[in-house]
């Protein structure tokens, strides 16, 4: 909504029936009521994976290799995994997703070519992760020979995630006032002049929101990594781009499902489900919080 | 170098790679094709789609995916249930009802949900949701309520429906289609209210003016006047929730049961299709016909989810100039 209509829409909201209208207050209560389901859920979730997880968290939790086949010991290189796969990932596709959202703006004319490949987007955003995953085993895993790698792992969640960087970067950019890029232009400045010192410093907040929202998105997957990164158990931290990497969300799933432990390691379960939370969410909160402030500080 | 070249050579990088997504689709689409032809063609379209056996590693191996199919149809279909209603609630509640302090408040938890690992919630399934359906529900349901219904005498409802109670009340095992569904629907709640919510805030505000000073209370404005003006894109909204619901693997996973057969009640076990790829793809040998398979489910997911998309951007081109589905 834009800033400052709230008040605007006030005097409706005091709009009252003389009369009690059991219709009406019946329905309204019963949105009331569904409206907040989502949001209750996901508290409840959350208080309970904290209260059965935080006595678990700890630091040597998460700075100490899995020990004793996993049943006991921390995490570490399991959540330095995830931060790995996460960093290329980002590293790959910001680039690439921000100049598609310029092409897009700024480049395309409207035609075959911009509507290819904005249904291809479109596409690109229904597909589901586990497909993604058959992809990067087809391709990165098998046909680039990476084998199960870091690397595999973070291109199929690049690939994933570039519909998602694209949208909310070209979002960004077109937020940039028209009147920017024309004073530019009429100092002399060539395009690609006024793209690079006018445009994109005016978006990259809003890049920015996007790319940590998107990192946040990435680092609970797990589908796309099951067959193209994760490994049950590696040692240590990778040494370099072709090794396996321990990621946490596949930990908490292998730890929950598969091995002859599963009771006994529940309270592992619990703190790297915890970490995971606070990773994910975390990452979340920080973006909606700067979006907040840019919407609050935006000069023009 | 002259200004000239180096702004053609700009445009030419940026345009080259801003059709990398198309290449990325076009590359998925034909490699998981190419995957799965062997299968189709070895053993026949019908014979793969409509086979009632998933014994992929018997000797001899039968690939039939319709239980697989039939699994996610089900699954899709009890959280449909639940998520659509609650997605669109949700997403009404935000638009149209709440105080924007509350909405500041829910829209953040909303979008944090979204989120929202889906591994975190397939294991909150399996700790806590399946442990109640089964110790806790089910005797209640299968035991206490028959008994308290034969207790009453009233023809039909001591006999006829006590029966029922007794029979297909009875919750075998806490990790089946509902588990699965009540968990998918928590994460599909978003996906439908965030898009259902973008649709919603499009209407615009002089069609709810006309309609209070009309008369029409709230409630009867929202549901004669601002769900028909945007109901294609509410319809955007809940075909993009049944695209996650179909390819959410984690949950189904580790909470639908894994049993490969056709589930005939709501408490039956079930192998939905991405579950069988993430189940299995680590077991199946490279090049055996076994993976072919499970590559074949890939295409036959990849096809409907671009069916879906297909026709959900023809439903926002159609009926809108603003489009609904952008926000993803």
């Amino acid at each position: 909504m834009i800033q400052g209509t709230e008040g605007i829409q006030k005097p409706f909201g005091l709009v009252r029936k003389k009369r009690f209208n059991l219709k009406e207050s019946f329905f309204l209560s019963l949105i009331r009521m569904l409206g907040f389901t989502g949001a209750i859920l996901l508290i409840i979730i959350l208080f309970f994976v904290a209260y059965n997880g935080i006595h678990v968290l700890s630091w040597k939790f998460i700075t100490q290799p899995p020990v004793e086949a996993m049943t006991e010991g921390g995490i570490f290189p399991v959540i330095v995994g995830t931060i790995l796969l996460t960093i290329i990932c980002m590293m790959v596709v910001i680039p690439i997703g921000v100049a598609t959202a310029i092409f897009l703006t700024e480049y395309s004319k409207p035609g075959f070519i911009l509507n290819m490949v904005m249904m291809s987007m479109y596409t690109l955003a229904g597909i589901p992760s586990v497909v993604f995953g058959l992809f990067g085993l087809a391709v990165f895993v098998v046909i680039f020979n990476f084998g199960m790698s870091l690397l595999a792992g973070a291109l199929t969640l690049a690939v994933m995630i570039l519909p998602y960087i694209i949208s909310t970067s070209e979002e960004a950019i077109k937020a940039v006032p028209y009147s920017f890029k024309e004073a530019s232009l009429a100092c002399g400045a060539t395009k690609w002049q006024t793209i690079r010192k006018v445009i994109l410093p005016a978006a990259t907040p809003g890049i920015l929101t996007g790319s940590i929202l998107g990192t946040a998105k990435v680092s609970g997957e797990t589908a796309p990594i099951m067959f193209t990164a994760a490994a049950f158990f590696t040692p240590g931290i990778p040494r370099s781009l072709f090794e396996p990497v321990m990621a946490l969300p596949y930990h908490i799933y292998v730890l929950a499902t598969a091995g002859t432990f599963i009771e006994e390691t529940r309270p592992i379960q619990y703190g790297t489900a915890l970490t995971l939370i606070i990773l994910v969410l975390g990452m979340n909160l920080l973006g909606i919080l700067l979006r907040a402030r840019q919407r609050g500080k935006k000069a023009w | 170098m002259k200004w000239q070249t180096k702004e053609k050579a700009v445009e030419v990088a940026v345009s080259s790679i801003g059709l990398v997504s198309v290449i990325v689709l076009l590359l998925i689409g034909f490699f998981l094709f190419k995957e799965a032809f062997q299968i189709f063609y070895k053993i026949g379209v019908l014979k793969v789609i409509f086979g009632k056996e998933w014994y992929p590693t018997c000797e001899p191996p039968s690939f039939g995916m319709f239980p697989l199919i039939m699994g996610t149809v089900a699954v899709t279909v009890l959280t449909a249930a639940m998520a659509i209603p609650l997605g669109l609630a949700t997403a009404v509640y935000i638009a149209e009802i709440a105080h924007y302090r509350v909405k500041e408040f829910l829209k953040p938890l909303i979008e944090m949900l979204a989120s929202f690992p889906s591994v975190v919630l397939g294991f909150f399934g399996m700790v806590v949701i399946a442990p109640i359906l089964s110790n806790w529900l089910s005797p209640i349901l299968s035991e206490r309520l028959p008994e308290l219904l034969r207790g009453t005498n009233i023809p039909f409802i001591s006999t006829t429906l006590a029966d029922f109670c007794y029979d297909k009340l009875f919750i075998s095992s806490g990790l089946n289609i509902t588990t699965a569904a009540l968990m998918l629907t928590i994460r599909a709640i978003p996906v439908i209210a965030s898009i259902a919510e973008d649709a919603l805030t499009a209407v615009p505000r002089t069609y709810r003016e006309a309609s209070y000073s009309l008369g029409a209370g709230k409630w009867e404005t929202i549901w004669r006047v601002v769900i028909p003006a945007s109901v294609s894109g509410l319809s955007v909204a809940v075909i993009l929730g049944i695209g996650t619901i179909v390819g959410e693997t984690m949950i189904v996973l580790m909470v639908a049961g894994g049993a490969a057969v056709v589930p005939h009640w709501i408490f039956d076990a079930a192998r939905p299709m991405p579950a069988a790829i993430a189940a299995e793809m680590a077991e199946s040998p490279y090049q055996s016909l076994h993976y072919h398979a499970l590559f074949g489910i890939g295409a036959i997911l990849f096809i409907f989810t671009f069916l879906l998309s297909l026709v959900s951007d023809f439903i926002s081109k159609k009926y809108r100039a603003v489009r609904i589905g952008e926000k993803v």
